[in-house]
């Protein structure tokens, strides 16, 4: 079987923070930043674990504010 | 494999529609309205309308949705915008005509507009964004507040006797012989998404097509109004504005 691997890169300006691409994530790839900010106060999402980021893009679905870019190969 | 070997422009699979441009939302972190702002992006760009659509906002917080969807848009007095919507779209039969409301707005003030424009069967579509509850004036209760849901305006509760029954706006439409297509949606997760995306296609195409008018309602949250997390608001809603408020399509001909 193909093996797929995904990765993401969030626009940190634009994210507020709000969770629910890190609820939104089936392999809990994402997580708020423990301690950065970014310039208005917000603790925007990173990729935790990307190792294990397949690519599915849901987090980039559920965003309301688009700040999420997918991407994703297969090997 | 590194990761900068899997973000290249050939892998990319999905990011923000160009139609919806770079200007920050003013919107509160976790809000519905970003995601069907999106999904009207994917829409308009994938149907090929980007010059063609003229758009109505309403009053509320989605008030300033021209500043984030890059179309034509009219702002229109406080309910009126299914009367601006029908202008438009009399005077200007080909382009694609919707209307973007609260419940504030179309359930509230705005009801009489938006039943006679459904009665008239006007070829616009209405996506009415329901999360029970006046956002931006800071929580008051609205309609389609559910019974002893508590806001701002009835801190113990909703009660029948004193504030009436939520309004289903979308039930009353389904009966006008005007209406072509009225669906109950939502946002929360990643099938509801696909599905109401569908959902508003349908309502442009059917637009497009003369069928008649489109009402799309989706059922959303209002994290900041209900004081909850975006996370558990999505949870509360599920709970219980499902259960007030069924999904699925109340009438499609």
């Amino acid at each position: 079987m193909a093996k797929i691997k995904g990765a993401i890169i969030v626009n940190t300006e634009r994210c507020k923070g709000c969770n629910l691409c890190v609820v939104a994530c089936p392999s809990k790839v994402l997580a708020l930043q423990p301690q950065k900010v970014n310039n208005k106060g917000y603790h925007y999402a990173f990729m935790q674990n990307p190792d294990d980021c397949i690519g599915c893009a849901s987090c980039g679905i559920v965003c309301p504010d688009g700040c999420i870019s997918v991407y994703k190969v297969k090997l | 494999m590194d990761i900068n070997e899997i973000i290249k422009p050939e892998n990319l699979v999905y990011s923000k529609p160009t139609l919806l441009n770079d200007n920050t939302m003013h919107y509160c972190p976790g809000c519905s309205h970003g995601v069907v702002h999106k999904l009207i992006a994917e829409i308009v760009e994938e149907m090929g309308m980007t010059q063609d659509t003229i758009a109505v906002s309403p009053v509320g917080c989605a008030v300033f949705a021209y500043n984030y969807v890059d179309v034509d848009w009219i702002e229109a007095a406080h309910g009126r915008a299914p009367a601006v919507a029908t202008a438009a779209k009399r005077l200007n039969p080909n382009k694609l005509v919707f209307t973007y409301q609260g419940d504030g707005d179309l359930a509230a003030i705005g009801t009489a507009e938006t039943i006679h424009a459904c009665n008239r069967g006007e070829n616009i579509t209405i996506i009415f964004i329901n999360n029970g509850i006046y956002g931006m004036t800071g929580g008051q209760m609205a309609p389609t507040t559910l019974e002893g849901m508590v806001t701002a305006t009835c801190p113990y509760g909703r009660t029948p006797e004193l504030n009436g029954y939520p309004l289903h706006i979308s039930e009353l439409v389904a009966k006008l012989a005007g209406a072509c297509y009225v669906t109950r949606q939502s946002v929360h997760n990643v099938a509801a998404i696909r599905k109401a995306k569908k959902a508003i296609r349908q309502g442009f195409e059917n637009s497009m097509a003369k069928k008649g008018t489109s009402l799309i309602e989706i059922v959303s949250t209002c994290n900041t109004g209900w004081k909850m997390s975006p996370d558990k608001a999505n949870a509360w809603m599920e709970e219980h504005m499902f259960a007030e408020y069924p999904m699925g399509d109340l009438k499609n001909v």
